[in-house]
């Protein structure tokens, strides 16, 4: 598996780490406890702008939680303590006066299981439109037709937009979801295992997809497919007993890790 | 090895035996002649009670013409020289309570149910749920009591112009009667929300109430509204309340501070006094049960047609 990595990288070996872009997101020493289980330990990391960041690490390492973490999801999870600060664009995501609404209208999020509204495929992308006050139904027409284009589904949709969303198929929906997350056109996009819930036409298109996305939008995706990371992101971050391990440019993980352990998880001999 | 092969085989000797006899599933042809026997019985009881009401029903309409029932609009049944039977003041009567207690219970059994399902912790809905049990346990007797005693004393004291029987107390008790039927259907469409469904919607920034309000009732929509249905038609059913706090005077003015009869306290009325067998008044609560009979069948059928359609959404 590793070897068929090492293979495709042999093709273009310098990835130019080109001009360092503005940072969108800064870890710094950041724990984190469902009651006294300390899932997150010491976490520090620095995501660029216009970058797909990949998340990688086996089960229950604690890539969900640092994800959900970003976005503030992890509120909604009682008993849960935190230490360490996280900016956003240089905003403390934990002050009071960055509201968690706000944190959520600039970070959109994709879930591991695709969870459309029971509403129209139109109404799904046109709800956060909705909710934040823009009524104007010229623009929102716009922004439903455009989301839906960046998400690569408009052609699949453009003739039913107005039956349920609840039709589509797994794949159609994960897109729809991605389609309504971009409808504010965030600057950062969260996906937690988009993909493993779909049948691997739908992940590739869902792959593809975000290599388009990455031209316009930061994004951040947790993946336990490490040939998926390998195929898609700029950097990678292997997770392990709720710790960073290594992060780097991916073609450096995946062809000269320096930690054994990252080597030991990339050619498959755990997790 | 040698243990496990004899126990085997004493284990199948012992099947061997249970098969021999011959008493080995006797039992599995007569549980569902038993099953189905009782299944008859209810449904055979429940045609009977129709049949019945249905036949009573056409005596009565042999001695007063149905036009009469349907078209008259008083309703004097014991008048001695001049009865009439026109039901539309006991509809006027059963709709102003019905109409009372949905204004009472509707807003009150929301707010309660979204509370529970949407925001209280477990602590609290461990508290409120006994609570609405016990409400929705209580005999509606006491529910009579209390309005006559407790209710109707305390809108007169602030209104005097209330008169001692009227609609708004029974009403108001008849809507703490069905709120449990509010609350606990209408806890039950939301929760079947998928959080999942939440968490789309407060991933994108919405609010707690925003995600409320836009996401979770709008899915649970035919939920709360045949739970909302539902609750009403117990609402037209309720007799004791009535018959305790509503007074007896059929009227079909819709004015609400006085006494007046609905369809089920007249038919107490009837069965608690002494109108002997084969008159026009015996069979006039045949009739007007018929009549009941039918508005609640309605109700409730639009209820499950509601359900269902809700049912469908996941
Ligand atoms: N809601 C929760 N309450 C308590 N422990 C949790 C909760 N969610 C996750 N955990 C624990 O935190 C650790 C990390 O979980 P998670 O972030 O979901 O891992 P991953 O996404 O990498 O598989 C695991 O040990 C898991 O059991
Ligand atoms: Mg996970």
């Amino acid at each position: 598996m590793a070897l068929a990595v090492v293979e495709r990288r042999v093709d273009n070996p310098v990835e130019q780490p080109s001009v360092e872009r503005p940072v969108v997101y800064n870890t710094s020493g950041c724990n984190l406890w469902y009651g006294d289980h300390h899932a997150l330990k010491n976490i520090n990391l620095e995501m660029r702008e216009k970058e797909v960041t990949a998340i990688i690490g086996p089960s229950g390492c604690g890539k969900s939680t640092y994800i959900k973490t970003l976005n503030r999801m992890i509120d909604l999870v009682p008993n849960v303590r935190t230490s360490g600060t996280i900016e956003y664009r240089g905003r403390d995501i934990f002050s009071k006066e960055f509201r968690v609404e706000e944190l959520r209208t600039r970070v959109g999020m994709v879930f591991q299981k695709p969870n459309p509204f029971p509403k129209s495929i139109f109404e799904n992308v046109a709800f956060s439109l909705r909710i934040h006050g823009i009524k104007n139904k010229k623009l929102v027409h716009e922004r439903v037709e455009k989301s839906l284009r960046q998400a690569a589904i408009w052609d699949e949709v453009k003739d039913r937009l107005h039956e349920n969303a609840y039709g589509l198929s797994g794949g159609q929906q994960q897109r729809l979801c991605i389609a309504r997350s971009l409808a504010l056109e965030p600057d950062v996009l969260l996906m937690d295992e988009p993909t493993s819930a779909l049948d691997p036409v739908s992940t590739l298109k869902v792959e593809e997809l975000v290599h388009e996305l990455k031209e316009k939008y930061s994004i951040i995706i947790v993946t336990h497919n490490m040939q998926q990371a390998a195929r898609i992101s700029d950097k990678t971050a292997f997770f392990l007993n709720g710790e960073v391990v290594e992060y780097d440019t991916t073609d450096k993980i995946f062809n000269r890790p320096s930690d054994s352990r990252t080597e030991d998880y990339i050619s498959g001999r755990f997790g | 090895m040698k243990t496990n092969e004899t126990e085997k085989s004493s284990i199948q000797s012992m099947l061997d035996k249970k098969y021999r006899d011959g008493r080995a599933g006797r039992g599995e042809k007569i549980i569902p002649v038993l099953l189905f026997l009782m299944a008859a019985v209810s449904v055979a009881t429940t045609i009977g009670i129709v049949l019945t009401l249905i036949i009573e029903t056409f005596s009565f309409f042999k001695q007063i013409p149905i036009t009469e029932f349907f078209t008259e609009t008083e309703w004097y049944p014991f008048s001695e020289t001049q009865a009439t039977y026109g039901i539309l003041p006991l509809i006027v009567g059963t709709l102003k309570i019905t109409l009372i207690a949905g204004v009472t219970a509707i807003p009150i059994g929301l707010a309660v149910a979204i509370y529970l399902s949407e925001y209280a912790s477990r602590r609290v809905t461990k508290v409120m749920k006994p609570v609405l049990e016990v409400l929705a346990g209580v005999p509606t007797i006491v529910y009579g009591f209390f309005a006559l005693t407790f209710v109707t004393p305390l809108i007169r004291s602030l209104f005097p112009s209330v008169e001692m029987f009227n609609a708004i107390s029974p009403g108001i008790v008849v809507g703490i009667m069905i709120i449990p039927t509010v609350v606990s259907l209408s806890v039950d469409a939301l929760s079947s929300v998928p959080t999942a469904v939440r968490q789309g919607s407060l991933a994108l920034g919405a609010t707690k109430w925003e995600t409320t309000w836009r996401v979770a009732i709008p899915a649970a929509l035919s939920g709360i509204i045949a739970s909302i249905v539902l609750a009403l038609s117990r609402a037209i059913g309720e007799t004791m309340i009535v018959s305790i706090a509503a007074g007896s005077t059929p009227t079909a003015s819709l004015e609400l501070t006085s006494s007046l009869q609905t369809m089920t306290s007249y038919i107490v009325q009837v069965t608690g006094g002494d109108a002997g067998y084969g008159t026009t008044i015996y069979y006039s609560i045949y009739a007007v049960g018929f009549t009941l009979f039918l508005f609640t069948l309605f109700m409730n059928m639009l209820a499950q047609r509601i359900s269902k359609r809700f049912r469908e959404a996941y």
